[in-house]
């Protein structure tokens, strides 16, 4: 058989299966449209980054800056503050928050009354489920001056109210709090699931050869779920510059704007608010791209440390 | 874990892990218990009470006023209504696009596949995806609130691969009594697939009820607004002390008391509550499913 006739052949059987499958192309039609106008049309956006975008001459028309976006950007004094402020937050969320679902989730494991550990596990779940809005609200309800209750058990126990909302130190514990309060109980679902494979037997071993419980917890326990927690540092590395941003946004107040800006809302606000488009887009690219290399970093050190990374 | 080996020291062990998650658990529900609590107090029992649970006098008027003022009253119904709509779409997009990609014989199934995989890894951002919308010319439009969610990809692939699954023999049948692949889909795939429908149409339900930022970037007519933007503006606008007044809109009623405040946050989390048993029940499997494949 000759290249062109198995070419030929290749595309009779293609239009054959289009016809018999012309019904699956109907379904996937509106899905495809999805992904490409709402996913791929924006991507395919990020190039005003490198315009002088105006919207009523569109993309094709705006004139080309090149990196005068990113320099501008570099150059103003804005930029330390938001590199700043937006590492800071990541580095608190991987050292207070990043740990906690996996202890959590150890301290549940030793648990022996299925009632108990089902009951706990129901009860911490609940707000995951719950809008950042609604948590929000409810920490401005605790803490507000006007008679709050944990404003007033702060002021009772430190004998000096303080007003945590608009003090600009107690801006980031309270975002990480918020965040424990909100995701560690759903965090430790992953690790359970992990833990739930141990064989039973590896424990009884231990047990005869005379481990004790923080023996079998180091040596049988971690280890079974150090892969789960390689993969979710390596996921949660690339998303080291996202800080969250309805939270942020919300928390923030002109009190305490000075170390709660970060890149996400800064985009939204020279963005949305100020129309800045092409400079706005410049800035959420910088921060996807170090994500991305951040990302490609952490899954190369997991491979070299040998484990198998995430792709 | 196995009583009889228990020593000493695990004893002490075991009482502090008891105590420290019986802790935890309280931490989590004791918020919310507050707030329901106090939803139902009167104003002047909020202020000489510093913290309680069960009013003393079970009053309503809060959520009397909440059902009566205009503005709460409508953003609730447009919570409603884009919640019901937008899952609408969202099961009609998902479940569609899934049962071809689920089709061995389907030529092109690798590169769609890819297509969604790579959107995963890399998104366009706040500002394109905005100017994506106002191109529709979907600003300020219940739409826009549906229409850029309406597939989530992991959800897409979790279902995808449920399908999959499914006997092959009985699509074979139907197809052979000489249904088309729509009729497969509609009276095979789907009536087999009752749980994970539920499941997904659960998980993006929720996501309707609670979104905020959507609505913040592409609605800003206010009559439109979903309960979560009245929610910040009733609790976190009206803090006095925050010195955000500026961003208050005019149509914004007087600074509520605290009981409204409380009776808002509960018509804010409710639904939530009330589907929280029967999503409980499956997110565990749902997030497994998710979890081995990654």
């Amino acid at each position: 058989m000759t290249k062109a006739e198995a070419k030929q052949k290749a595309r009779k059987r293609w239009l054959a299966q289009l016809k018999r499958n012309k019904w699956l192309y109907v379904l996937l039609a509106p899905g495809l449209l999805y992904f490409l106008i709402f996913k791929y049309a924006p991507m395919w956006g990020v190039i005003i980054a490198f315009q002088d975008y105006q919207p009523f001459l569109g993309i094709r028309d705006s004139q080309w800056v090149g990196f005068d976006n990113f320099t501008t950007f570099f150059q103003n004094p804005d930029f330390f503050r938001l590199l700043r402020n937006t590492l800071i937050l990541a580095v608190y969320d991987l050292i207070f928050f990043f740990p906690a679902p996996i202890l959590v989730a150890l301290l549940l494991n030793e648990v022996t009354k299925s009632w108990f550990k089902r009951t706990i596990q129901t009860l911490v779940y609940v707000p995951h489920f719950v809008s950042m809005v609604i948590i929000a609200s409810i920490t401005y309800v605790f803490l507000t001056p006007n008679g709050g209750v944990l404003y007033e058990l702060i002021a009772q126990v430190t004998g000096r109210p303080v007003d945590v909302l608009s003090n600009p130190d107690s801006f980031r514990p309270l975002i990480i709090i918020q965040m424990l309060w909100k995701e560690v109980g759903w965090g430790t679902i992953i690790f359970l699931a992990a833990l739930a494979g141990v064989d039973m037997e590896q424990y009884e071993a231990a047990i005869v050869d005379g481990a004790g419980r923080m023996r079998r917890i180091w040596h049988i326990t971690l280890p079974a779920i150090r892969n789960t927690i390689i993969i979710l540092l390596i996921l949660r590395l690339g998303n080291f510059m996202d800080t969250g941003f309805e939270q942020i946004y919300l928390m923030t107040n002109s009190l305490n704007r000075e170390v709660a800006d970060v890149f996400d809302t800064y985009v939204y606000q020279v963005g949305i608010t100020q129309g800045a488009f092409s400079y706005s887009t410049a800035v959420g690219l910088f921060k996807s791209l170090i994500g991305i290399v951040l990302i490609l970093g952490a899954n190369k050190l997991a491979k070299k440390f040998g484990h198998s990374g995430i792709y | 874990m196995n009583k009889r080996f228990n020593t000493p020291g695990g004893r002490v062990f075991d009482a502090f892990n008891y105590v420290f998650l019986g802790l935890f658990g309280l931490v989590t529900v004791l918020p919310f218990l507050y707030i329901i609590g106090n939803s139902f107090a009167t104003e002047a029992e909020i202020t000489a009470r510093s913290f309680f649970l069960i009013p003393k006098e079970f009053s309503m008027s809060a959520y009397q006023y909440i059902f009566s003022s205009s503005t709460i009253f409508r953003s609730i119904g447009n919570s409603i209504f884009i919640t019901v709509a937008g899952t609408f779409v969202n099961l009609l997009f998902t479940l569609t696009m899934a049962y071809p990609l689920s089709r061995k014989d389907f030529w092109g199934r690798n590169v769609v596949m890819n297509l969604v995989i790579f959107s995963m890894l890399f998104g366009g951002g706040m500002i394109p995806t905005y100017l994506v919308i106002r191109g529709l010319g979907l600003l300020d439009s219940y739409w826009a609130l549906i229409l850029p969610g309406a597939i989530g990809a992991f959800n897409l692939i979790v279902v995808k691969n449920f399908f999959q699954e499914l006997p092959a023999g009985l699509e074979e049948a139907a197809r052979i009594d000489g249904c088309t692949d729509i009729g497969v889909l509609w009276r095979i795939v789907l009536p087999l697939s009752k749980p994970v429908i539920a499941t997904f149409a659960l998980f993006y339900a929720v996501g309707h009820w609670n979104n905020f930022f959507s609505a913040l970037l592409y609605l800003t007519d206010s009559a439109k607004w979903p309960l979560q933007i009245m929610l910040r503006q009733i609790v976190l606008l009206s803090q006095g002390t925050v010195g955000d007044m500026a961003n208050l809109d005019q149509n914004f009623v007087q600074p509520p008391e605290q009981a409204i405040k409380m009776a808002v946050i509960v018509v804010g989390t409710i639904p939530i509550l009330i589907v929280y048993p029967f999503l409980q029940k499956h997110f565990a499997k749902g997030v497994l499913l998710g979890s081995i494949k990654g």
